[in-house]
């Protein structure tokens, strides 16, 4: 049986399902493939940022502005079914040297447009009463903001199908078809499906799609735990990090980082990240790591010491070399289009993505210049 | 302990009989729930009885979430329903988490870092027949259990120092205080160490190259290292240092109730089969005045007899079976003349008590009411059913009743093999449980696996698989091997096996139980999630399987982890017409970390174990 689509999506995680929806909005005919569940890859494994609070100034903090505003704009309408929170984050600093650091990096943020107040250390606990009294300074981020990665991940496809997207899952890509130069379709493990253009939208597994049609793209997997508390009435009203984060997250060591991030969820559990840690597709739960979490959660909170941990997940960011997300189409492979590497950002970025990559798509105007993104920017360092 | 001792609930004075669970003594004095739902403000009391639902939580002595069912109740206690801020901050950051040496202040001579030959997990038929056997063959063995004292949910008992009197009242007496007898006597000769009161909340594997630093390969000697932690933050703790490294373990980690949602079914005075019964072994304590037990399968008859024994009006057995499903069934039956004995002795006590026996019944929906609002039981809607367990028109009928009993079967603890990566299946019964050889090794060197965790079997079934296990491990290990006698316990084991597999058989889930259910029917307790919910993320949102409705709608996302609502979960998310895949099943029984453990406990392994980096288990 063979099909056709205007556009293939491969993946349907955040970006595959942020791709599909406004593929289909814009009355293309949108084929959404998943080798497994939909949204069971890192989307899964996420909180579910929408941060602009870690980013420097550049394109990533644009396209981080940018997809807020889509959240916020086109999206609007359907915020509370993906449950969009906008908390505000809190960057906080044990140091006099970090305080000085976070205050440099909140003048180059706030010159870019990120609202920010710098906070003493005195003033962290009108923002969070269980703050530990011992750290030095802070800032206070409005704009960061969160979402249910699998609720936006099943509102989108469901949206998209509405508009008449078609959503396979256990269905794996085993080939990209190429006419000449031009890719045409994909092969899956159940047929061919001819296409005019192909998104890849793989996540932390779209450089190994992307060797089906015999382009590179250096994304690799970097490994994050998560630990979940038991669910209790204490209240953390904010994402809370350690200032070391946005270094951490910037860093391209292979090695083990970790950097306390803290949060409460509406459930009444505490989320409790994050570490970093290029190990490949390693499944391996690392009790050193995990302990670190915990020590470092209890600094940031004292009063978590006593509280149980009940579980603990792990996931694989999609990593680039150069921490910037692979979007717009690939010269190397005309029709081969591309929406991954987003990194730890994926979630809060996925829908800013995906309308941009559809606005090249159909030829429009995109609303941000995708250049710093562009596929083939690795061949020639 | 004198006989009127006090501790308070919420500023009322509750009595206390020595030896008393908070719960058994809340409910003694009438006290039906003492928490309510974070979302919907639903009252929570007693369900599961046994440690692994979580619905009993309160707060003691400023600890919040302590589980009241098991919790020894001590005089003077402060309990309250509340849980506030506040409360958090009383036990933190130095609060109330405490480290006495453990129960009895007998020094079991442990030392944490020293390893063992083996370490048993569960102190239950299984667990006590593998470390007696074990032991008496010369190896050193380490028993970790949750319980407070052996003998695990079938042999449960009054607690040992305010009582003398020996389990009563149960198949299986002479066997277990046979066995008792042998686990004493390792423990006097120094073989045998007793870790009561202890989790395990994560089983660390060394790879087996690993090598310490010291060039001995003392890390492949003993590759496995069990993190432990208190069953409760204000009982008896565990010795320091919440570790035991084993050369090998045996995991008998035991079972629990089935259960299937059914409507109502979170009301206070509802309870799980076992629990009921465990209520009245453990601490002679009624949960209800007037009882209906519902379900499926054996078990039901002893808890019905025991409430009868004990003075509850039991008012019948709704069994979703066909009393003549027995007959196909007589071949594996008669393979163990014995269990046809056990049936008739509970015929007969049923007949003494008068308790009516309904097959191809079952409630189906039940009713709440009470002072404020839909607070307890008050009665049950029980139907005739068909073969599929669709009710039949016409059929139903309310019964009054201020307690349901309700038990579909057993399904076994997993986490513990799934931790270890050991290999799982789906029995006859439909739950998942562990492969083992004919020796009882799991698929991972160096585990091995007894009791209900391989297959629901009962208690003979898994003494003879206890025994055998620690036979093998004795034999693995290079000691003497009597194969005689692993032999005899291995045609003894395929019998048992038998019979298990025809009961079973008798006694299926209805394939269209979840007809019962309306939108509004909870089906994961801990998080509310309803079965509307998962309905809609299987209907609109495209999840497919157990997992994605999980992550979606939050069922087995709360307290238990899945342990109660998850095969419920499983089969609801499953495609109609399609048996319950073992990955749905796996999907959702993977427990990284095997029980809750405090940040702290968590956080004081940072520096502990940075000497230790092979310390790693695959977690798949």
């Amino acid at each position: 049986m063979s099909q056709s689509a205007d556009v293939v999506v491969v993946g349907a995680g955040a970006l595959g399902a942020a791709c599909a929806y406004f593929a289909a909005r814009q009355g293309m005919r949108v084929h959404v493939l998943e080798r497994a569940q939909i949204a069971s890859g890192t989307t899964s494994a996420g909180e579910g940022n929408l941060l602009v609070s870690d980013k420097e100034a550049g394109p990533e903090l644009d396209l981080a502005l940018y997809s807020r505003d889509v959240f916020r704009d086109d999206l609007a309408e359907y915020g509370r079914l993906w449950e969009f929170d906008g908390k505000g984050g809190l960057v906080v600093s044990a140091t006099e040297s970090g305080a000085d650091a976070l205050a440099e990096l909140t003048v180059r943020q706030r010159a870019s447009g990120i609202e920010v107040t710098n906070l003493e250390g005195t003033q962290l606990r009108d923002y969070e009463p269980h703050i530990s009294p011992a750290l030095r300074a802070g800032a206070f981020y409005p704009q960061d903001a969160q979402v249910q990665p699998m609720l936006l991940a099943g509102h989108l496809l469901r949206l998209a199908r509405d508009l008449g997207a078609v959503v396979q899952t256990n269905t794996a890509v085993i080939g990209i078809i190429r006419n000449g130069d031009r890719v045409t379709g994909i092969q899956t493990s159940a047929g061919a499906i001819s296409a005019g253009a192909v998104v890849n939208a793989a996540g932390a597994w779209a450089g190994v799609v992307a060797e089906l049609a015999g382009v590179q793209l250096p994304i690799l997997p970097r490994r994050g735990f998560v630990l979940v508390t038991e669910p209790l009435p204490l209240t953390i009203h904010h994402k809370v990090y350690a200032a070391e984060y946005v270094t951490n997250v910037l860093s391209s060591d292979e090695g083990l980082q970790t950097s306390p991030v803290v949060e409460g969820t509406g459930s009444g559990t505490v989320l409790i990240g994050s570490s970093r840690e290029r190990v490949g597709f390693n499944r391996t739960i690392s009790v050193p790591i995990l302990a670190q979490l915990a020590a470092k959660a209890i600094a940031l909170f004292p009063i978590l010491a006593s509280v149980k941990v009940m579980r603990s997940y792990l996931g694989f960011r999609p990593y680039c070399p150069d921490h910037l997300p692979v979007i717009g189409h690939d010269p190397r492979a005309p029709g081969l289009w591309h929406a991954s590497g987003h990194e730890g950002a994926g979630i809060g970025l996925s829908v800013g993505t995906a309308k941009l990559l559809i606005q090249a798509l159909s030829g429009q105007p995109t609303d941000l210049d995708l250049s710093a993104f562009r596929p083939e920017r690795f061949d020639h360092p | 302990m004198n006989s009127d001792a006090t501790f308070t609930f919420d500023g009322q004075r509750i009595q206390l009989r020595p030896g008393q669970s908070i719960g058994a003594a809340l409910v003694s004095a009438g006290i039906r729930s003492w928490r309510t739902t974070r979302k919907d403000g639903r009252p929570r009391g007693m369900f599961c009885g046994i440690g692994i639902c979580y619905d009993c939580l309160i707060t003691v002595d400023n600890a919040p979430n302590q589980r009241a069912c098991l919790t020894p109740a001590r005089p003077g206690m402060q309990v309250r329903s509340g849980l506030g801020p506040e409360l958090v901050e009383a036990r933190s950051p130095t609060g109330s988490v405490r480290r006495p040496s453990a129960g009895s202040g007998r020094n079991w001579g442990l030392d944490g870092a020293a390893p063992v030959d083996l370490a048993v997990v569960g102190a239950g038929p299984a667990g006590l027949a593998a470390a007696a056997t074990a032991a008496e063959a010369g190896l050193s063995v380490v028993v970790i259990d949750s319980n407070s004292q052996p003998g695990g949910q079938y042999w449960r008992h009054r607690d040992e120092t305010s009582t003398d009197m020996p389990p009563t009242g149960q198949h299986g007496v002479k066997t277990y205080t046979g066995l008792r007898q042998r686990f004493e006597a390792a423990r006097n000769s120094g073989r045998l160490q007793y870790l009561p009161n202890t989790q395990i909340w994560f089983i660390e594997t060394a790879s087996a190259d690993a090598v310490d630093n010291s060039g001995a390969s003392a890390a492949s000697d003993h590759p496995f290292v069990l993190r432990t932690t208190g069953f409760s933050d204000v009982g008896p703790q565990p010795p320091e240092p919440g570790r035991v490294r084993a050369a090998a373990m045996i995991l008998c980690p035991g079972g629990y109730d089935r259960q299937l949602p059914i409507p109502g079914w979170d009301l206070p005075g509802v309870m799980a089969a076992g629990g009921v019964q465990a209520m009245l072994k453990g601490y002679e304590t009624l949960s209800g005045t007037r009882a209906v037990v519902a379900g499926t399968g054996p078990f039901l008859l002893p808890v019905a007899a025991g409430l009868a024994a004990a003075g509850a009006e039991v008012v019948g057995i709704c069994e979703a079976g066909a009393v003549t499903s027995w007959l196909p069934q007589l071949r594996g039956a008669l393979q163990v003349p014995s269990k046809g004995i056990e049936a008739a002795a509970y015929a007969g006590r049923l007949a003494q008590h008068r308790i009516p026996f309904w097959s191809r019944s079952a409630v189906t929906a039940i009713n709440g009411g009470g002072i404020n609002g839909a607070d307890h039981v008050r009665s049950v809607t029980i139907a005739k059913i068909d073969n599929e367990g669709r009710a039949k028109p016409g059929s139903s009928r309310e019964i009054s009743v201020d307690l349901v009993a309700l038990g579909w079967g057993f399904t076994p603890s997993l986490e513990l093999v799934t931790a270890v990566g050991g290999d799982t299946r789906v029995d006859v019964d439909g739950s998942l449980i562990a492969v083992v050889d004919d020796r009882q090794r799991t698929t991972v060197r160096g585990v091995y696996a007894a009791g209900e965790v391989t297959g629901v079997g009962g208690a003979s079934l898994a003494v003879l698989e206890g025994e055998l296990a620690a036979l093998t491990v004795a034999h693995d290990s290079g000691l003497r091997d009597d194969a005689n006698r692993s032999r005899r316990l291995q045609r003894a084991i395929a019998r048992a096996r038998a019979f298990a597999a025809a009961m079973h058989r008798a006694h299926p889930i209805p394939s269209s139980w979840d007809e019962w259910l309306t939108p509004s029917t909870v089906v994961c307790r801990c998080e509310e999630v309803s079965y509307g919910e998962i309905r809609q993320a299987c209907d609109q949102l495209g999840a497919e399987d157990a997992r994605t409705v999980k992550l979606m709608s939050r069922p087995g996302m709360g307290w238990c982890q899945g342990r109660v609502c998850g095969f419920a979960t499983a089969k609801i998310a499953a495609p109609a017409s399609e048996a319950l895949a073992a990955d749905a099943l796996r999907s959702i029984a993977k427990r990284p970390l095997c029980s809750p453990v405090a940040l702290r406990e968590l956080a004081e392994l940072a520096d502990l174990d940075r000497s230790e980096p092979e310390n790693v288990a695959d977690q798949g």
